[in-house]
């Protein structure tokens, strides 16, 4: 990815910001207070009618305010001339709004012609950002309805950032994009914007996209009044009030796993055996760890197994299993998908494994319990597994951890 | 009619000694391309009258319509006031304007231009004000929200937007136009009407004065048509 050069940012700062539409008494944005720090993104979120895009839009006044005030960089956006002003914010809209009678290459330059820009450096910009978007430069030709989807919007984005603007404002970017092809839009953006961090007003109704982009959240409900405004993962734990609570969904607490990933939670200490060795060392060791059965290794430390009872019987280690040690996940594991394998397989316990496949420590569904911090007496230990398993539950139907196998089981 | 002889045929001396079977044609006011040759010199003034007339009352009355256009689009109040006057304008009998103007403009090219002029301005004027209400307002609202001027927006990306629905209209203008203007001689105007009546029984004149008309109007409609694309490639890239 190229360098980009001469990318800053700009604090904003919504006070009080109040809309009201003539001939209606309910206001549409009601005294919303914001701050948003340079470089971070803040999503507006909430349901239709909450007034999120219209505060999005009194930023750069395309809805003009009715009281308050919105400070960029510390000053007032309301001693600017509109057009001015919104020549410095990008702007991306869902509908993308790319003119179809003009090239991708004369629609990317759209900003800095209006800047004056001499001919050589818009077009040397241009070039820049197809680049950046991953676009050919032959594209710089064509024209947008010759284009697919997901490179309209990527162009969109680029034509936005054309001027360099040190706020964009994008209202639901990526809402008319296909569910796959949406992720991947959403990645190469947070890509894009590690790069860049560009002050980021982002609008949306979907609270996973919210959660995903926001480096702040402001959920707003109907009436345009701000009901939260924190950290998605801050949203998530504590939210304020049971509109924020039902908003966010009945699933909050799996949507924070999507926030951590296993590195971020303190593993168990598993006890790690190899063929030969001492059993009496083996069960001392088993004594003060966290769990009580032994996992075999390789030379390398790489898992083998979850030994059996048997694997201890004698005076050295066999190799007698009760159970592979399936699954395994990586360090870089998000905690959703950790706790999906372990679900999947049917399990309590998985090993987390390096780079190199070795053996770092033991994932259990306890210790991803604690870093919800739900109370760990909440979650059902290994024996209430087996009582639960005997009396025929049906396996994992409601509760994630209501069913399953203890692990290490007998094959 | 009498059976038209071929050109290749034509015996020496035509021109002075007078086939009677020819004479015969023109006596019965029919069709008689020898007489045409002969006398095709009579069309080419009235014609180039005819192309004057046309093209600019074309020139003009698009410009007027389209300016109105512009203002009706901008000040939206103004588009039912304006639609109403060009419709009202486009109802009056042609040749009832052409002779209610006589008194006030008299008899010339005044008075068959102003007439002319009126009759394009309901189709300009409503192609013009539809184009720009068609283009799609996540376009507009892009343009704006990127820091184009409301002037700006207009011209540079309303007004190509609208272009196939104006120019469309300039057509419809054009080919309406060389029809009106054949009743132009009523306000002394000349043109290609004023030999059609003059003859109005003689099928020879007839056939000649209104093929031109016929190939004005088309002529005039290519030219629109060529206009169009050279100045919309992006809509031929689409197709592509």
């Amino acid at each position: 990815m190229p360098r980009f050069v001469g990318s800053d940012a700009a604090s904003l700062e919504l006070r009080e910001l109040v809309k009201r539409y003539p001939g209606s008494d309910e206001p549409a944005v009601d005294k919303l207070s914001l701050e948003v720090p340079a470089g971070e993104i803040c999503v507006l979120v909430g349901p239709s009618g909450c007034g999120k895009t219209t505060a999005m839009r009194m930023v750069n006044r395309m809805i003009e305010i009715t009281e308050g005030d919105i400070l960029l960089d510390g000053s007032s956006v309301t001693g600017r001339s509109p057009a001015e002003l919104r020549r410095e914010i990008g702007y991306v809209i869902q509908q993308i709004g790319l003119f179809p009678h003009r090239t991708i290459g004369d629609n990317i330059a759209t900003v800095p012609r209006l800047l004056d820009w001499d001919k050589q450096r818009v077009s040397d910009r241009v070039d820049e950002l197809l680049e950046l978007i991953g676009l050919d430069a032959e594209m710089r030709e064509r024209y947008p309805a010759q284009l697919s989807g997901g490179q309209r919007q990527r162009v969109g984005v680029a034509r936005a950032l054309a001027g360099d603007p040190p706020l964009m404002l994008m209202d639901e970017p990526f809402g008319a994009i296909d569910p796959i092809n949406r992720e991947r839009l959403q990645n190469e953006f947070l890509r894009l914007q590690a790069e860049l961090r560009k002050t980021i007003v982002f609008v949306t109704h979907d609270i996973d996209e919210a959660i995903k982009m926001g480096d702040k959240i402001a959920v707003l409900r109907k009436g345009g009044k701000l009901a939260q405004f924190a950290s998605p993962a801050e949203l998530l734990m504590y939210p304020a009030d049971p509109f924020v609570e039902d908003f966010v969904g009945a699933d909050r607490a799996l949507k924070r796993l999507a926030l951590q990933r296993v590195r971020d939670i303190d593993l168990w200490k598993g006890v790690l055996c190899k063929k030969g060795e001492s059993t009496a060392e083996v069960r001392a060791r088993l004594a003060d760890a966290d769990l009580e059965f032994p996992l075999l290794v390789d030379d390398e430390g790489r898992p083998l197994g979850w030994l059996s009872e048997r694997g201890l019987a004698g005076e050295r280690v066999m190799a007698d299993l009760r159970s592979r040690a399936e699954p395994t996940v990586e360090m870089d594991d998000i905690l959703r998908d950790a706790l999906s394998d372990l679900l999947a397989h049917q399990t309590l316990y998985g090993p987390v494994l390096d780079d190199q496949g070795r053996v770092q420590g033991i994932l259990s569904l306890r210790a991803i319990a604690g870093a919800l911090n739900i109370r760990p007496e909440d979650v059902p230990d290994s024996a209430e597994f087996a009582a639960r398993r005997t009396s025929g539950d049906p396996p994992a139907a409601t509760s994630p951890v209501a069913s399953g196998t203890p692990p290490p089981s007998s094959s | 009619m009498s059976a038209d002889p071929p050109l290749a045929q034509v015996p020496e001396g035509f021109f002075t000694e007078r086939d009677p079977e020819d004479l015969d044609c023109v006596a019965q006011g029919g069709f008689c391309p020898d007489w045409i040759l002969e006398n095709f010199d009579r069309y080419v003034d009235p014609f180039f009258q005819h192309v004057y007339l046309t093209v600019v009352s074309l020139a003009i009355g698009f410009a007027i319509a389209f300016a109105l256009g512009l203002l009706a689009h901008r000040q939206r109040w103004l588009t039912g006031p304006l639609t109403a006057i060009t419709s009202i304008l486009f109802t009056i009998p042609s040749i009832a304007l052409f002779l209610l103007l006589l008194p006030l403009t008299g008899r010339g090219n005044t008075t068959a231009l102003i007439a002319l002029v009126a009759y394009t301005q309901l189709i300009i004027f409503r192609n013009v004000t539809n184009g720009l209400r068609q283009v799609p307002s996540d376009i507009v609202d892009a343009a704006g929200g990127m820091g184009l001027t409301p002037m700006q927006t207009l011209l540079r990306v309303e007004v190509p937007m609208a272009l196939p629905e104006i120019l469309a209209g300039l057509r419809i203008a054009a080919s309406t136009t060389v029809g009106l203007a054949t009743l132009a001689f009523f306000a002394g105007a000349g043109g290609l009407g004023a030999e059609i009546e003059s003859q109005i029984n003689f099928k020879s004149n007839v056939v000649v004065a209104g093929g031109l008309a016929v190939l004005l109007a088309a002529a005039l409609d290519i030219a629109v048509l060529g206009l169009q694309r050279a100045l919309m490639p992006w809509r031929r890239a689409v197709a592509a």
